[in-house]
């Protein structure tokens, strides 16, 4: 019996031996001309566990996966990538662990490109690795300006959202529409203060003032008193950069306090279609916010949110859609070029106009490698008005992709 | 004066979560001499139960105030026989790494579960909105969650001294062996008095679901403030725990609106003060410490 066993072993194991070394060989042999290692390796480097995982997460995983189906579906057997590979790693949003796996999947995974990577710092690190390793980097979660300013250089790619452009559509929309008086709660980090550099600016851009700057210990569950502190003031408009769990318990907590009856209003800074989701629409209801896509705009987006609720059982947010577009494109510069050398792909992209299912009206600024392109105002629908689920966000304006972004004239980046 | 009055009924509210969950803790670490580490975890389960419940079944505030403690209870129960019952006899590190383990166990498989963006829950109508007195709002909820767990760690005050089991408890609390000599049996109150300490934990977690974001999360940060609380009211100490928890939530609270830069800190401060000055805690006993 157990010499059955063991021979049965050893026969299966064999097998597994053989057939991984032909799987090796086999795209190795013929066309290894074009591709640098045989195969198209695509990493995506987010946070598979904690407070990001939601809005990106394991679903941005599904939404690349979306993409390199597509690619094969579209060319089929004249597809210059022959083998592609979907790989993924938890950076836990650390920085130090951002910068490990990003040159484990560089060096030992021979990832072609990394992608998502939320967290600003994070994000800083991995930008380090791929200039240092000549790979490129698609950015999609971080929101730092950094990326294409100081920290800018040619391998990394800034592709849906950053601080400048969130606080250009919300606070200059919110003071132009008579929010002029504001205080901002921010948590007290990198991105919190960022965040609040940014919404200064455009707030006073537009002709508002700015009492207090308040900061918040991050993580944090309890802002009863912050937002008790910034109301004495008597502003109209609260502007909350908290984001994720954090921003939950601030806007109960706004609820709670009966601020908008003493006609306060609040704008959130950085917010995702899976903040309301699980805090529900009621209490969100009539906030604005800077929207990147929203998957109910129209058709197109739409269909393609149909297909991701079938793989993934939700709808996207834009993280998960601007994953698949980074993907995507990536393949067709793979395929326009014949090869995935990376110095090729990012004179590919380099000026680059695109339209897709996340990038209306993109284009790849050549100088500083950021990725413009039209974004929106959302508001929050009341609950009534909601027909079904994910069904909450109504457009309230499209701000043109040359508005939207820091123009190219006040960038620092210098990618020589 | 408004300002600060509201600091104040804020700082009570924090306090109240603070209280109940820091008696919980209290009293189990009292009758087992287990410092449980599950107790934020614990304090999240209330609140997630009582969000899935609510979406399930449509269980609105008011029954989750009673239903989510008593299943807290039972699995406090489990919890005790399963796991922590084996470890009692052994070094208190072992059922610390437990509790601990269980908490990292807790968290994650709620996540797996739920996801990490957290449950949305409605409130009750009737707590919604601001109490007016004069010129004076205050929020209804946060009046409301004071004066509850007020009456609850008022309760648990009479339990403990007016009747046979809270003598009991109290008695094994002080002096394990003699009471046991006394011919009482210590062993049979373990069990309920575990589940007791997790169902205040849970009760404070329903009563923060309509005022706080219900993550796997939110027992991580909450947790580490509980063991301040319990270290400065004294360990084991039942009044302690009960007052040091009010006091923490009023020093916080003044701490934000006052002195933003050293809110974080302040309740360490103050931890260490008292460490100093009364080694065994606010309400604590040397011989307990």
């Amino acid at each position: 019996m157990t010499s059955k066993l063991l021979a049965a072993t050893a026969v299966v194991s064999a097998s597994a031996l053989i057939l991984s070394a032909c799987g090796n060989a086999g795209p190795g042999g013929g066309e290894e001309g074009e591709l640098t290692d045989g195969k198209v390796v695509l990493a995506v480097l987010n946070d598979q566990s904690g407070v990001y995982k939601d809005l990106s997460g394991p679903n941005s995983v599904k939404a690349v996966e979306m993409a390199v189906a597509d690619y094969q579906e579209k060319y089929g057997d004249d597809a210059v990538a022959t083998e592609i590979e979907v790989t993924t790693a938890d950076h836990q949003n650390k920085p130090d662990v951002a910068n490990t796996k990003a040159q484990e999947l560089y060096d030992r995974e021979n990832a072609d490109i990394i992608l998502d990577v939320p967290t600003s710092s994070a994000a800083l690190a991995v930008a380090t690795q791929a200039a240092a390793k000549k790979k490129l980097y698609v950015n999609i979660g971080a929101g730092t300006t950094e990326l294409t300013n100081d920290s800018c250089n040619s391998y990394t790619f800034h592709w849906a959202y950053d601080t400048y452009q969130l606080a250009n559509v919300t606070g200059k929309t919110v003071t132009e529409n008579g929010g002029t008086d504001w205080q901002i709660i921010y948590p007290d980090y990198a991105f919190g203060q960022d965040m609040d550099k940014s919404f200064t600016a455009a707030i006073e851009e537009a002709g508002g003032t700015i009492g207090e700057h308040i900061a918040t210990p991050f993580p944090n569950d309890n802002f009863s008193t912050f937002l008790t502190k910034a109301a004495t003031a008597e502003p109209n408009v609260i502007g909350a950069m908290q984001a994720g769990g954090d921003l939950i318990n601030l806007v109960k907590q706004f609820n709670e306090g009966g601020y908008a009856d003493q006609g306060i209003q609040l704008a959130v800074g950085l917010m995702f279609i899976t903040d309301i989701h699980s805090l529900g629409v009621e209490a969100f209801s009539g906030v604005n916010f800077a929207e990147a896509w929203y998957w109910n705009a129209d058709d197109e987006n739409r269909a393609w949110a149909d297909r991701f609720l079938e793989e993934t059982d939700t709808r996207p947010s834009f993280a998960h859609a601007a994953n698949y577009s980074a993907a995507l494109q990536y393949l067709e510069a793979v395929q326009e070029e014949g090869t995935d050398d990376a110095d090729t792909i990012v004179g590919n992209f380099e000026g680059k106009e695109i339209n897709d299912v996340f990038l209306k009206n993109g284009t790849i600024r050549a100088e500083d490698h950021r990725v413009i392109h039209d974004v929106y105002l959302a508001k929050v629908k009341a609950p009534e008005d909601v027909e079904e689920d994910w069904d909450y966000e109504e457009i309230v304006s499209t701000i043109p992709a040359e508005d939207a972004f820091m123009p190219l004239e006040e960038s620092t980046c210098d990618l020589g | 004066m408004n300002a600060f009055l509201l600091y104040t009924v804020q700082g009570l509210a924090a306090g109240s979560f603070y209280a109940l969950a820091a008696l919980g803790l209290a009293i189990i670490f009292g009758v087992l001499g287990v410092v449980n580490f599950a107790h934020g975890a614990c304090y999240m389960l209330g609140a997630i139960v009582a969000a899935v419940l609510q979406d399930l079944i449509g269980l609105s505030f008011w029954p989750a105030l009673i239903v989510v403690p008593i299943l807290l209870f039972l699995f406090g129960v489990i919890i005790e026989r399963l796991f922590v019952s084996r470890l009692t006899e052994l070094d208190p590190l072992y059922n610390f790494l437990l509790t601990f383990g269980l908490s990292l166990l807790l968290v994650d498989l709620i996540k797996r579960q739920y996801g990490v963006s957290g449950l949305p829950y409605t409130r009750p109508e009737i707590l919604s909105g601001q109490l007016s007195l004069g010129s004076i709002h205050l929020p209804t909820y946060q009046v409301f969650v004071f004066i509850f767990s007020l009456v609850i760690c008022g309760l648990v005050w009479l339990l403990m001294t007016r009747t046979r089991i809270g003598m009991i408890v109290r008695a094994s609390t002080e002096k394990s062996d003699l009471t046991r000599a006394l011919g009482v049996n210590v062993k049979a109150w373990v069990t309920p008095v575990f589940g007791f300490g997790i169902a205040l934990a849970g009760l404070a977690g329903v009563l923060a679901a309509p005022f706080r974001a219900i993550t796997a999360d939110m027992g991580s940060s909450f947790i580490i403030i509980l063991f301040a609380v319990v270290v400065i009211g004294g360990l084991g100490s039942i009044v302690g725990a009960v007052v040091a928890g009010f006091l923490v939530g009023l020093v916080e609270a003044y701490g934000q609106a006052y002195a933003p830069q050293l809110s974080q800190i302040v309740i360490f401060v103050l931890m260490a003060l008292v460490i100093l000055i009364r080694p065994a805690g606010l309400f604590g006993r040397e011989e307990n410490a």
